[in-house]
């Protein structure tokens, strides 16, 4: 929609899930860009799905997600549990994967040798680009999948966990590239766990717990109670639960809003347009409204 | 020895027509099987080669005992399967193994009915076991395009091929390609199982294919090496199968494949890489 910012993503009334099961529900915000944002919640709270949501990797129940210009420019790392190490690859090649936009499937990498020994050094592993990525340990691993991202040279990068399993020597270093990209105007969202960690290092936080259950400066967000209310959110998962009756739609605003303190972020602009109003806002007329913040 | 190798080869010109249908099959249905190795889809391929049955017999019932109207059966059959199979894996909650397990029993099931319909035990015996002592021109015409395409096409998808088997969601994130990219490699497996059932038989098809890359394994450590070794050695076992057949009067086919298979055996025991020996026999360790 013509409000949405260049080169920000915004989330509409975004619902992501499996098997019609919301795991994020209902999610408004926008992401400037540049911005350093933590996503933090209970195992369970929809960080990994909102991420992979982003990407496109999966598709949006309901809502959407605008991010004009930025079609391209996505990187995401995703948990390395998904990536075959069994294969017989160099951490040169995993590295060189990050030139794909640039090379296709055909245009010879050799002319971009010296960018990816860059990359590797910029992580710590200078001289591992013969290795087989089947032999190098955790957190080697995860630098060359940084160093893969620095290749990628994108935009926007949705780091997913990029710190679990892997050691505190490692963790700086890839903490210290994460802020270099943040220091050249990149916006990055990361998917983390360690609170110490999100509160020295990123100045915003989304906490998650399937809804937003705040969304703004760390220190704000982080409180006792805000984090006691994520745990407590994030444990509801029913089997049978009723179709989801909140429409979102134009009118009086924020009638059917069930998170009481839905604190929005000074980022978050309710525009005139009423793009609330989903399409097929009246499918689920029939069926009885029940809480969602049960 | 030389001579009990090669005498066949020099005095037979039905000898010289096999060894040049099996060295082609031997330069493409390797690589092919190397990255079904990779994939762990080593299973898939003895499935599809039970998939192109009926679409053989249906060119067999249709035109009798032709080539061309028997490898376009196999190809339709073998494609359809691929292709099917592929959708339900990516549309429903059925993984490949079992999408693919499901079409290819319909399949064979189809084409045992179709064989049996018309046609003597004989006729199914040469479909089943091949005929590669008596391949024609345009058979070994055939066996060389697939070798062809087999190469070009492996080479235009090579890039994206490894990046789906290592890191699929990564690929997706990138690009478009890896829907096509997989349906064509499947297109390079029912190819280059078309062109073994010409020389080999179905049922021995897969054996060509996938023993020289299994054994290549053992050898090599990247794929810059698996691959030639893997076609090394089909070629290897292709001379030696076809020399033992002929001179211990054995049927050529198994004849092919048990010599593939005793190479892997070979490979097996006494590979560089991973192989029993060397693990048996560790040298000791480095400092760093």
């Amino acid at each position: 929609m013509s409000c949405d910012l260049p080169g920000a993503i915004t989330l509409h009334g975004l619902t992501l899930g499996y098997d019609r099961h919301p795991a994020v529900h209902h999610l408004d915000g926008v992401i400037p860009p540049g911005a350093l944002l933590a996503l933090v919640g209970p195992n369970g709270a929809g960080k990994s799905t909102l991420l992979k949501g982003i990407v496109g990797e999966i598709p949006c129940l309901e809502g959407r997600i605008a991010r004009p210009g930025l079609e391209e420019a996505i990187a995401y790392l995703p948990q390395a549990a998904e990536i075959d190490r069994s294969f017989p690859l160099s951490v040169l090649d995993l590295v060189a994967m990050g030139l794909w936009r640039r090379l296709g499937p055909w245009r010879s990498a050799r002319r971009h040798r010296a960018t990816l020994l860059d990359a590797l050094a910029a992580v710590g592993l200078a001289g591992f680009e013969a290795r087989l990525i089947g032999t190098l340990s955790g957190g080697q691993f995860q630098r060359a999948l940084f160093a893969r991202l620095i290749v990628q040279e994108a935009r926007v990068l949705l780091l997913d966990e990029p710190f679990t399993g892997v050691d505190g020597r490692t963790t700086a270093d890839l903490l210290a590239l994460v802020r270099a990209w943040h220091g050249q105007g990149r916006t990055i969202v990361a998917a983390l766990h360690d609170l110490g960690q999100v509160r020295s290092h990123f100045p915003h936080t989304l906490l998650l717990a399937r809804e937003r259950v705040a969304w703004g400066p760390t220190e704000r967000v982080l409180t006792p109670q805000n984090l006691a209310r994520a745990q407590s959110l994030s444990e509801a998962w029913d089997e049978d639960a009723a179709v989801c009756g909140r429409h979102e739609e134009p009118g009086p605003p924020h009638d059917h809003d069930h998170s009481p303190d839905h604190d929005h972020s000074p980022d978050h602009d309710h525009g005139p347009d009423g793009r609330h109003a989903h399409p097929h806002a009246h499918d689920h007329g029939a069926v009885r409204d029940r809480g969602h913040a049960a | 020895m030389i001579d009990l190798l090669f005498g066949p080869f020099v005095e037979f010109g039905f000898m010289r027509r096999a060894l040049v249908g099996c060295l082609a099959l031997s330069l493409s249905a390797p690589p092919v099987g190397v990255f079904l190795m990779l994939r762990r889809m080593s299973l898939m391929s003895d499935a599809m080669s039970h998939a192109i049955l009926p679409g053989a017999a249906a060119g067999f019932l249709v035109a009798g005992l032709s080539l061309p109207a028997m490898t376009l059966g196999g190809l339709a059959a073998g494609l359809a399967v691929a292709l099917l199979a592929g959708f339900v894996t990516r549309s429903t909650v059925i993984k490949e193994d079992a999408s693919l397990a499901a079409f290819y029993l319909i399949s064979l099931a189809g084409g045992v009915l179709l064989v049996s319909l018309r046609g003597s035990q004989i006729d199914l015996l040469h479909i089943l076991f091949g005929s590669v002592l008596a391949l024609d021109d345009p058979a070994l015409w055939l066996l060389g395009g697939i070798a062809t395409v087999t190469l070009f096409g492996l080479a235009a998808i090579y890039r994206p091929l490894v990046m789906e088997c290592v890191d699929p969601l990564f690929l997706r994130t990138v690009s478009r390609a890896g829907g096509p990219v997989h349906y064509a490699f499947l297109g390079l497996v029912v190819m280059n199982l078309v062109g073994g059932f010409q020389a080999l038989g179905t049922l021995l098809a897969v054996g060509l294919m996938l023993l020289p890359a299994i054994a290549a394994r053992f050898w090599a450590a990247d794929l810059s090496g698996m691959i030639p070794v893997s076609v090394l050695i089909a070629m290897l076992s292709s001379v030696v199968g076809l020399s033992v057949s002929y001179q211990a009067d054995l049927p050529t086919g198994p004849a092919i494949v048990l010599a593939a298979g005793g190479f892997y055996l070979v490979s097996m025991l006494i590979g560089r890489r991973g192989g029993l020996v060397r693990r048996l026999v560790r040298a000791r360790h480095l400092e760093a």
